[in-house]
């Protein structure tokens, strides 16, 4: 039966203490906002998740993905390729992309869900990741967070299967952003809350209990999107649902993650589901989405997953404002970020294994394994014998490091290491440490991240991270 | 990766090529020079220096070095008027001088030419940036910036021989005195150990006064075969070997120890056979070494087999390396305070040597140097390339 077969999450370590906004001193423990970092967006945190998803799984069954995104950075050029062959998918993969609205993660969901029912795909990766722009000063500054979350879609082994889903469309102009705009625009608070949220989220769960013979006491966990917390709790009471029931929409800590947002909730309550256990996740946008999963005997037996709340326990408290808009590129500054013409599409196209998806090679005569690929061998010199060698799940080591204040970043200094990886050395940059943790030895592991915006298109690489337990 | 076999390597270049002439333009911010100008500056001290009236009609070919010209040899046949003659650029890193050198030291010892011309130089101030560029060509491989690649050596190297940032200074504040006593040095101001200090850190461990100046700059070099040389003056200088040695790229050699730079012990070892050179530290008396930043000076000491491996702290400590020290290092202030025109470099070093070797350098004279030979040493890219130039008056 299709259901889900694993999930996992990413939220960037970065947070923004609301009490910061607007330049005023930060303090901590008050309500705070994931951030996406100078280096992270939709597709670099959407790798990240579907990184922990996979985790110890076999890659090679995959044979769909589907990227649920409203800010994905290309208007045209697919996010799902690049996430496959990020993750070293191959190529017999059916790839799409879902946009355009907030609950385009639970329809991605949804479409994986009723492909595999359908039997005309097997295992599917569901990513959705959003991370959205707010204008400085607006209201939804504080509002919106950053994160995303994957799923594996499957009939084999699901943890928790679906029983059913229900969907309602709606039209109403209270959140919305045009090609030509940088920035979300939200219409007046009450009315987006009162037209739009209160009356679709109500509408979707009654006629998904309907179509189920389903009512709210039957659920052991309750997923719902808000746009915050008094509308949650408005929805929340509306349902009669208990405390426990209810999963903690992480106002406050997260931040809304646009179309992440309810999948986040649900890979959430994944984390905590026992066999039996009936979970509910609701999403709103032009409409809502609801689905209804049931928790197998397989939740106890997944290797636990770095989901929402190991990442929620890992944060960095941004020390103010000004670094915050740097890091996003809203300060104004003399010169155009990383200018120039960008990179040559050719020289991207033959580098894309070593820059996409950190594949080296080993060499088959002397099994040196080296980055990037080379025709001759760096060790015994044997001349086009390699086979392909993964490095980015690989664990590596430091050899040698400095600290660079000198290559422009928002926070600097830029940590440059020397890595070894099964024998082979990159010079890699390394994030999510401070300067004073790094030494020679240390374990760290990849992380798929934009590397700059040469050509004022996005250039993704990979970047080491301190190594940590699975979850 | 082994170090290439010197079981193959030929005879060298030892006593077949003299050098009769040496010029060098003033270093610094030239904002009002063009590179044609710096050319112009530095191959006529030249010629002068080797006495030579009619460059045109005696100079053979030119071998010239440059990294930030886009113009190719051209730049300098247009700006000396060389023309209807060979005249070649050369390009290796940082090495670019001491490779336009050799290449025109062979050119007379394979019997080609008589007398060549080379010329080192470099224009980076023409760019609008301060310090180097900082490259966005590629994904990999970034930050590019010089003194991020060169520090990879300090933590392992630190932490291996209990060296510091204190010693690193004391080879910043020597050349910051020797830049005062050179005349076409950029840079003549001595600094103190505060002043180190204080200054921001570039890439860690380097600071301001760790890093070579940013300057426009030439300098110019006239070769001839050495039975020529009386017909120029008395005290031509010799060359006795001259090496260029290509490396990995240390950030990806799976066997780099980051305690040293490959190519600078592969270069000694290939120059002092050529030269006959078995106790470096007794036989050489005076050496212009790589200073891009403070460790590549601290590592040379080593490789160059000035002094055993880890002990560079004691031998910085006791002065061994200052102007009146056993074997003065950097007596015009290195590209410390000369700046680093990449193309020039070398070239400038050899400069500095010849004037060394006969008597000429003034204040800062070593003793005794003109009857002991001279080294001089780059190394650049990751870096992956070094040369050395070893020269001697008999």
């Amino acid at each position: 039966m299709a259901g889900i077969a694993s999930y996992g999450a990413y939220v960037p370590p970065t947070r923004l203490p609301l009490s910061a906004i607007g330049g005023r001193p930060a303090k901590e423990g008050g309500p705070e906002k994931a951030v996406a970092w100078n280096d992270e967006d939709a597709v670099t945190m959407a790798v990240s998740a579907a990184l922990n998803c996979l985790r110890g799984l076999d890659r090679s069954k995959i044979d769909g993905v589907i990227f649920a995104s409203t800010s994905y950075p290309f208007q045209e050029k697919q996010g799902a390729a690049l996430i496959a062959k990020a993750l070293d998918l191959g190529r017999d993969v059916r790839t799409a992309d879902q946009s355009g609205s907030l609950r385009a993660g639970t329809t991605a969901l949804r479409a994986a869900l009723d492909a595999v029912r359908a039997g005309s795909s097997k295992n599917v990766l569901v990513v959705a990741s959003d991370c959205r722009m707010a204008a400085p000063g607006s209201p939804l500054e504080a509002n919106l967070g950053d994160g995303a979350a994957a799923f594996l879609v499957s009939a084999e082994n699901p943890i928790a299967t679906i029983d059913g889903g229900h969907a309602v469309a709606d039209e109403i102009v209270d959140v919305w952003r045009t090609r030509q705009d940088t920035f979300v625009h939200s219409w007046e608070e009450r009315f987006v809350v009162q037209e739009g949220y209160v009356p679709n989220l109500s509408d979707v769960v009654s006629g998904l209990f309907e179509k189920l013979g389903a009512q709210t006491s039957d659920f052991a966990k309750v997923c719902l999107y808000a746009p915050d917390r008094r509308s949650h709790g408005t929805v929340a009471r509306k349902l009669g649902l208990e405390a426990e029931q209810t999963q903690d929409p992480l106002i406050g800590r997260l931040g809304n993650a646009g179309c992440a947002f309810a999948p986040l909730l649900l890979a959430a309550a994944l984390e905590s589901a026992a066999e039996g256990d009936r979970l509910l996740v609701a999403s709103y946008g032009d409409g809502a989405e609801a689905l209804a999963f049931t928790a197998t005997e397989h939740v106890a037996k997944l290797e636990p997953r770095r989901g929402v709340s190991w990442h929620l326990a890992r944060r960095f408290a941004i020390p103010n404002y000004d670094m915050y808009l740097k890091a996003r590129n809203l300060q104004v500054t003399e010169w155009e970020s990383a200018a120039g013409p960008g990179l040559s599409a050719t020289i991207h196209h033959r580098e894309r294994d070593e820059d996409l998806a950190l594949i080296g090679q080993k060499c088959n005569a002397c099994g040196a394994v080296q980055f990037p690929n080379q025709r001759v061998c760096e060790t015994c010199f044997a001349k086009d014998d390699f086979e392909k060698a993964r490095l980015s799940d690989r664990i590596g080591k430091v050899v040698t490091y400095t600290f660079d204040f000198f290559f422009p970043t928002p926070d600097p200094p830029t940590i440059v290491t020397v890595t070894e990886v099964d024998g082979a050395r990159i010079h890699i940059q390394l994030v999510e440490t401070k300067a004073e943790f790094v030494k020679p030895g240390m374990p760290v592991e990849f992380s798929f991240r934009r590397i700059h915006m040469a050509g004022g298109r996005p250039n993704y690489y990979w970047k080491a991270t301190p190594a940590e337990e699975s979850a | 990766m082994s170090a290439p076999s010197s079981a193959s390597r030929k005879r060298g270049i030892r006593d077949q090529v003299a050098i009769v002439g040496v010029g060098c333009c003033q270093f610094g911010e030239n904002w009002d020079q063009s590179p044609s100008d710096m050319i112009v500056d530095a191959a006529y001290e030249a010629y002068a220096d080797a006495g030579i009236d009619a460059p045109q009609e005696r100079i053979e070919a030119v071998f010239t070095g440059s990294v930030y010209s886009q113009k190719g040899p051209h730049e300098c046949s247009d700006a000396l008027k060389m023309f209807h003659k060979p005249v070649s650029m050369v390009s290796n890193y940082c090495a670019t001088g001491t490779d336009a050198f050799r290449y025109g030291a062979m050119a007379i010892a394979s019997g080609m030419h008589d007398v060549v011309l080379v010329v080192g130089y470099d224009k980076p101030k023409d760019r609008g940036v301060s310090g180097p560029t900082v490259m966005m060509d590629g994904v990999r491989d970034l930050p590019k910036t010089p003194a991020g690649w060169f520090a990879l050596c300090a933590a392992t190297y630190f932490e291996k021989y209990g060296a510091s940032r204190d010693d690193l200074a004391k080879i910043a504040i020597k050349n910051h005195h020797n830049g005062t006593l050179a005349p076409k040095s950029f840079l003549k101001r001595e600094i103190t150990l505060e002043d180190y200090k204080k200054a921001r850190i570039i890439s860690w461990p380097f600071g301001l006064y760790d890093s070579a100046a940013q300057t426009d700059g030439a300098a110019a070099a006239i070769l001839c075969r050495a039975d020529l040389a009386k017909s120029f003056r008395d005290d031509a200088v010799l060359v006795k070997a001259v090496s260029i040695q290509s490396g990995p790229n240390p950030q990806k050699d799976p066997t780099n120890d980051f305690l040293s730079w490959k190519p600078t012990g592969w270069a000694a070892t290939d120059a002092y056979a050529q030269a006959g050179i078995e106790d470096p530290r007794a036989q050489i008396g005076v050496a212009q070494v790589h200073d891009c930043f403070s460790l590549t000076e601290l590592l040379t000491y080593e490789d160059l087999g000035f002094c055993e491996k880890g002990s560079a702290k004691e031998h910085i400590a006791s002065g061994d390396f200052e102007l009146d020290g056993e074997l003065p290092v950097n007596t015009d202030g290195g590209l410390k305070t000369f700046g680093h025109p990449t193309g020039a470099t070398g070239v400038r070093m050899i400069y500095e040597n010849v004037l060394q070797l006969q008597g000429r350098a003034g204040p800062r004279q070593v003793k005794g140097a003109e009857g002991k030979l001279a080294l001089s040493h780059n190394i650049g890219g990751h870096p992956t390339a070094c040369g050395i130039a070893v020269l001697g008056r008999e």
